[in-house]
């Protein structure tokens, strides 16, 4: 583990990970994990063992839904997408976040 | 562990743990194939790849583990690994462990006993239906002249009762009863047994069926109907087997053939009254006058009606009452109008449970502080636990364990403490109410009731979790707070502590001591109680020699009440020549025995003028055979006891009592020769004797009047029904008992012998509320006593412990160690002192809840209030003493050198 990859934000795996499922979906974890960490450049490193049981809990609040599929190279797979609640949920979530970041910005824009 | 988990997925029902496990693993295995694909694409060796893709997937257990974690109820977990965790500790010290359980245990244990018992007596309601609406029917008549000084209450007359029953307005159902002894003959040798005789309405006003044949019925009560009888259901079982077949069959009630029509069910009682047989009442109406009130009486009121429109309704009916029925000759029946005859109804519970209530009440509350200075015992061992652990807390708080986590872990802990000391705890009641059965105090109504049930499970378990929560919470308050990293720093080596640590124990040891002084107060005066009944002269001397047996004479066996008397007089004198015995004589009625006392008029008394109209004053009476004062021990306090000679020669003679001789005459040696009676059967006072406590030694001694047990009165003139006095050493004695019985079957083989129990038994019936209450409360006081002097051994020796090497320092620095002692001792008598303090105070304000309980002492009875705080006070003392011996002890170099 590189001493520069971030860690992750605590509660900020759920929206990631929703957020993905939202555009990519339906997708298998192995797709989700590598989504994130080529959008984060690399910066993110997702260990398995944490988006495992991410995706498990979001599935038994009913956000996401998965089916057995094929995998591009004919791999059996799990496929998530994402479902109506979970959509409301990460609007909100998405809000929160934003609003969350702009707070952070401007408690450090203030202090410059 | 395991069964939280599997409780944990059951509450995700989605996730089967096979499934999920099949699922990760197919999972687990495509990512893994899918990260060694991209490593050999990079330019990895396929086995680098492999093991690369391994490490960063991570293995199956791991990812599991991970997802259980996550549904698990991350309380309920936590719950568990401190409840483990408190396990291992207490584990780990096993004293501090037994301790502290079997503290709580005995408190726990005491509180449920207790309650159970007031659950059964007091609070359950009565075996009957819907018995709410259920009330005794009582009056009280403060302008009675002589009734009401003794027995409190006024019952019914017949006449009332049928006045009642005729125009109530109130009462779905009520009756009257009474009770009376009655010979079965028949089968095998005569036997006693207890009835139970009723109008018709009281089965119907309990709602109690028969368990087999029919009830009482209306046409049973007619003076010309067939004689009928009920059976209770164990006297169906003990002398028929329970046959079915006896009802139809007829049974030899005194004499007289009565048909068996049914039989009640098992346990069923009159209120509180067992018996063998139920009797229908025979009135004839024509014959009633307006007074004879011995009737005890039932009702059911209809559903909606208050006991106050009842009591409106009653007084309606008084008045009703008083102007339908013939007064006895020459009275005016409005003088009745003089008793202010008033209704008392009472809800029936309070006739059941009599006065056992509040010293009920009075246990339960002394028991509850027994339970709170077990508390504040175990409280203590936690806190110095706690001190002893304040490292480990404090590496726990550095280490990320949050405030709440660390308070949960103090909780759980002894709440962990509170249900195992429950568990015992029940174990001791069951054990305690077992013996409390078996024992059978004689001063507990409905007895047969009380078990262990889901309430006092229910009890034992809440008091278990309160007292729990309550053990944690001064600990959790006290160390949980975030001023760890002042006790890291310290290193648990603060040798000299600041007086704030030691205030929270200070207090507990202080309230300790408080409670068991008023715990010790309370039995002191139960203690005084019980001696002030001891001196009371009862009217009888050494109880304990004295046997006592019935024998009824009935009227089938023999008519003619001259050979009643007759027989009566031979079988004394066979008596008082068996050896050993040095007096014999008979009485209606013994002191105390709970046969309901008998009341007459008095219609003339000699130099007192009589207002015309007005009806007669009530007096109690019994009657008495010649050498009965002197088998009971009674002392004459002037003139002389009744002869055969005045019997058999009918002569005009009585003798009262001293507080009657002193009422009518003012002393008791002109009261001889006085003559008192009725018009025309005037008696000359011959004899003055001593007052008898009757009702108890706790009540006033009734002013009596002794008639002789043979021409009374004209309408009975043997008394058929009595009790034989014997005294002798040899009461009681197998031997002694077959000798009586074999004197009296020489008389007359048909008679059958009752209610054999030597005197004492009776005494200490009569004695029974107050020694119950007295066992109870020295109980409790001695274990209050108990827990707090080992309260204040465990706050001083622990000091002791802390300060060791202060007093060490001490030591080397020249101070002798009788100065360290008295410093200790000092500490411990000024803690003592604070709580006797408030102790004392409490005691005032309480005793004062006793005082219904009390005789012949007042609830600021100075003898208790000095010598409790004493006894107390000096056994803090000794246990102040050795601790403080200890840390004079202390050698100095050792202590020095061991830091």
């Amino acid at each position: 583990v590189g001493k520069d990859k971030a860690d992750l934000l605590q509660g900020t795996l759920d929206l990631l990970v929703l957020k993905t499922v939202e555009t990519m979906g339906p997708i298998h974890g192995w797709g989700i994990a590598k989504r994130i960490e080529q959008i984060s450049q690399d910066l993110l490193e997702m260990k398995y063992g944490t988006l495992y049981p991410a995706l498990m809990r979001l599935e038994q609040n009913g956000w996401i839904s998965s089916t057995w599929g094929a995998s591009e190279n004919n791999r059996r797979a799990r496929f998530y997408s994402i479902t109506k609640l979970g959509r409301k949920q990460l609007a909100r979530e998405a809000e929160k976040w934003e609003q969350m970041a702009a707070f952070i910005g401007r408690v450090l824009g203030s202090t410059r | 562990m395991a069964q939280f988990r599997s409780l944990a997925s059951r509450f995700f029902a989605l996730f089967r743990r096979r499934e999920l496990e099949q699922r990760i693993d197919e999972e687990l295995q495509f990512l893994l194939n899918m990260q060694t694909e991209e490593n050999i694409r990079r330019g990895m060796d396929p086995p680098d790849a492999k093991a690369e893709a391994c490490s960063k997937i991570g293995n199956r257990t791991q990812v599991t583990e991970a997802v259980y974690r996550m549904n698990t109820l991350s309380f309920l977990e936590e719950s568990a690994r401190n409840a483990r965790l408190s396990l291992r500790m207490l584990r780990r010290s096993p004293g501090f462990a037994a301790a502290a359980i079997f503290t709580l245990a005995i408190g726990i244990g005491a509180n449920t006993a207790v309650f159970n018992i007031v659950y059964a007596v007091l609070l359950k309601p009565l075996p009957y239906p819907e018995a709410g609406r259920l009330i005794s029917v009582q009056h009280t008549a403060p302008g009675a002249p002589g009734m009401m000084s003794a027995s409190g209450d006024l019952r019914l007359s017949a006449s009332l009762f049928f006045t009642y029953a005729d125009h109530n307005r109130s009462f779905e159902a009520i009756g009257a009863w009474s009770v009376a002894a009655a010979t079965v003959t028949g089968q095998g040798e005569p036997e006693e047994v207890r009835t139970i005789i009723v109008t018709k309405g009281v089965l119907e006003a309990l709602g109690v069926k028969p368990a087999a044949g029919r009830p009482l019925a209306e046409a049973d009560q007619s003076p010309g109907a067939a004689r009928v009888a009920m059976l209770s259901y164990w006297y169906w079982q003990r002398r028929f087997g329970g046959d079915r077949a006896v009802i139809g069959k007829s049974l030899i009630v005194d004499a007289q053939p009565a048909q068996i029509v049914g039989v009640m069910p098992a346990g069923f009682r009159v209120v509180d009254t067992e018996a063998e047989l139920i009797l229908p009442f025979r009135f004839n109406r024509a014959e009633l006058e307006l007074p004879g009130f011995y009737l005890r009486s039932v009702a059911r009121l209809k559903p909606g009606v208050t006991p106050e429109a009842a009591s409106a309704d009653i007084v309606r009916m008084v008045d009703l009452w008083m102007n339908s029925w013939p007064p006895p000759s020459g009275v005016n029946p409005r003088s009745w109008d003089q008793w202010r005859i008033t209704p008392a109804l009472r809800p029936l519970r309070q006739d059941v449970v009599g006065r056992i209530e509040q010293g009920l009440w009075v246990v339960m509350g002394t028991m509850g502080i027994v339970l709170l200075i077990a508390c504040a015992n175990v409280t203590n061992l936690l806190l110095v636990r706690a001190e002893a652990r304040q490292r480990e807390l404090a590496v726990r708080a550095a280490l990320g364990a949050g405030w709440g986590q660390i308070v949960r872990q103090l909780l759980v802990e002894s709440l962990t403490l509170g249900l195992s000391g429950g568990l015992l705890g029940s174990a001791i009641a069951a054990a305690l109410l077992k013996a409390v059965v078996a024992i059978g105090p004689a001063s507990l109504p409905r007895l047969n009731e009380i078990s262990m049930d889901w309430q006092t499970a229910g009890f034992a378990l809440g008091l278990s979790l309160v007292a729990g929560l309550l053990l944690g919470l001064i600990p959790a308050w006290q160390y949980a707070r975030p001023k760890l990293g002042q006790a890291l720093r310290a290193g648990g080596r603060s040798a000299t502590d600041s007086r704030q640590k030691h205030r929270a124990q200070n207090i507990l040891v202080v309230a300790q001591v408080a409670l068991a002084l008023v715990l010790l107060v309370c039995s002191g005066l139960m203690i005084r109680t019980f001696q002030a009944l001891n001196r009371v002269q009862p009217g009888f001397t050494k109880p304990e020699q004295i046997q006592t047996l019935r024998i009824a004479i009935p009227t089938a066996l023999i008519a003619e009440s001259e050979r009643v008397m007759l027989t009566q007089q031979q079988i004394q004198e066979k008596l008082a020549a068996l050896p050993g015995v040095s007096a014999v004589g008979f009485a209606s009625t013994l002191p105390a025995d709970g046969l309901p006392p008998n009341w007459d008029a008095i219609y003339i008394v000699e130099g007192q003028p009589r207002l015309p109209g007005q009806p007669p004053p009530m007096r109690r009476f019994k009657a008495i055979s010649p050498g009965f004062l002197e088998a009971m021990g009674t002392r004459l306090i002037a003139g002389r006891s009744y002869e055969w000679v005045d019997l058999m020669d009918r002569r005009p003679v009585i003798l009262i009592s001293e507080n009657l001789a002193r009422e009518y005459w003012g002393d008791p040696r002109t009261a001889l020769g006085k003559r008192i009676g009725y018009a025309r059967n005037f008696r000359e006072v011959i004899g003055v004797v001593q007052d008898v406590y009757d009702n108890g030694v706790h009540d006033v001694a009734p002013a009596t009047v002794y008639w002789p047990t043979f021409d009374a009165n004209k309408f009975m003139p043997a008394t058929r029904n009595v009790t034989f006095a014997l005294r002798s050493a040899r009461t009681g004695s197998q031997g002694f008992l077959r000798q009586v019985e074999q004197a009296v079957w020489s008389v007359n083989a048909n008679l059958s012998l009752a209610a054999i129990q030597s005197m004492a038994e009776l005494h200490a019936r009569s004695m029974a509320r107050t020694s119950f209450t007295l066992v109870m409360l020295a109980i409790a006081g001695g274990m209050a006593l108990l827990l707090g002097v080992v309260g204040i051994y465990g706050v001083i020796a622990y000091t002791v412990a802390q300060r060791r090497r202060e007093v060490g320092i001490r030591l080397a620095l020249g101070a002798a160690p009788s100065t360290v002692r008295r410093m200790f001792l000092r500490r411990g008598l000024i803690l003592c002192a604070t709580g006797c303090v408030l102790g004392l105070g409490g005691a005032v304000a309480l005793s004062r809840l006793m005082k219904s309980l009390l005789f012949g002492v007042t609830p600021l009875d100075p003898m208790t209030y000095v010598v409790m705080p004493v006894v107390l006070l000096v056994a803090a003392l000794a246990a102040c003493y050795f601790p403080a011996q200890r840390a004079s002890a202390v050698d100095p170099v050792e202590t020095l050198r061991a830091e």
